[in-house]
């Protein structure tokens, strides 16, 4: 992809020298926490935390029926509320009804559960388009529902942040929670996608 | 409040651009700008504050710019306006660093 900077690169990665090392020596900002900032976001956090709370929710009824109703009171159950995800709703997909997260003021998301946003869901595309287009912007990601499919969409905000619970996939009765886990990616979690049944063992030539 | 940030239905924004195994951030600026936001509105300004600084850039560069070259410019916004910073300060820090790095 493009990602299109109104100014050379060579000359924003100056800027942004200059400016950090006039905070480290005003004291503003430590060197030491923004390298624990960037490692917790580019390691510790991301989808596989949502994938944990998904995958509990396909094997716990009781705990699935919590999280609909009171999301963040479950995921707080599970210990994983963090920064950007203090308040929570999950919405169900089903076979009638496929929910799409979208933060059409800017990039509200759920950071604790999910990580950082992808370039596509802070994109000017996705926030305009999800709203009035979402089948079109689904298509674009190669999800094509049928017209008997209701799509509901979400707008994040500040203060509220959204995650779907997608559809456990057919052929997954005997797998693990962890097993589980390990299917579901970022984009179902999103709406983008759905999850995706484990791949088939390869037949042994006979 | 209405601005450029209000993107909802606007149309003629083009095809999402999906970009398959994406790095957390591009580059180190992305990272650096990140954390230098993450640092600061978690101590000195609101996150709230953060989000109205980028919400006042101007709907052209607001429109024409990368994700975190708005982040960017909220963060300037932000120093300058609480007097951490002057956009002096920064412009002959620019200056030096490039005098020093050629």
């Amino acid at each position: 992809m493009t990602t299109h900077h109104h100014r050379p690169e060579s000359e924003i990665a100056l800027r942004v020298k200059a400016i950090e090392s006039l905070l480290v020596e005003k004291g503003i900002v430590d060197p030491a926490a923004l390298d624990t900032i960037i490692e917790h976001y580019e390691h510790q956090v991301g989808p596989h935390v949502g994938a944990q709370i998904v995958a509990k929710a396909w094997v716990d009824p009781d705990f699935k029926r919590r999280l609909l109703a009171d999301g963040t009171g479950a995921i707080a159950e599970l210990g994983l509320t963090g920064f950007s995800s203090e308040h929570m709703i999950v919405v169900e997909n089903t076979a009638t009804v496929h929910n799409l997260i979208v933060c059409t003021l800017c990039s509200c998301y759920p950071w604790a559960i999910l990580g950082l946003p992808p370039t596509w869901y802070k994109s000017l595309a996705y926030r305009s388009r999800a709203v009035i287009e979402p089948r079109s912007v689904l298509a674009e990601f190669g999800l094509v529902l049928p017209d008997t499919v209701e799509v509901r969409v979400w707008d994040s905000n500040a203060d509220l942040r959204y995650l779907v619970l997608p559809e456990r996939p057919d052929g997954t009765d005997g797998l693990s929670e962890e097993a589980l886990a390990a299917l579901v990616t970022r984009n179902a979690m999103i709406g983008t996608a759905k999850v995706q049944p484990p791949s088939a063992p390869t037949p042994i030539a006979a | 409040m209405n601005g450029p940030h209000d993107l909802g239905g606007m149309q003629g924004l083009g095809a999402i651009p999906i970009e398959e195994n994406e790095p957390v951030f591009h580059s180190e600026w992305e990272a650096k700008v990140f954390a230098m936001s993450f640092a600061t509105f978690s101590t000195f300004f609101p996150v709230d504050e953060t989000r109205h600084a980028a919400e006042r850039i101007p709907a052209g560069e607001y429109l024409s710019a990368s994700y975190y070259e708005r982040w960017l410019a909220a963060l300037e916004l932000l120093l300058t306006e609480h007097g951490w910073l002057t956009p002096a300060e920064i412009e002959d820090r620019i200056t030096h660093l490039r005098q020093t790095e050629s």
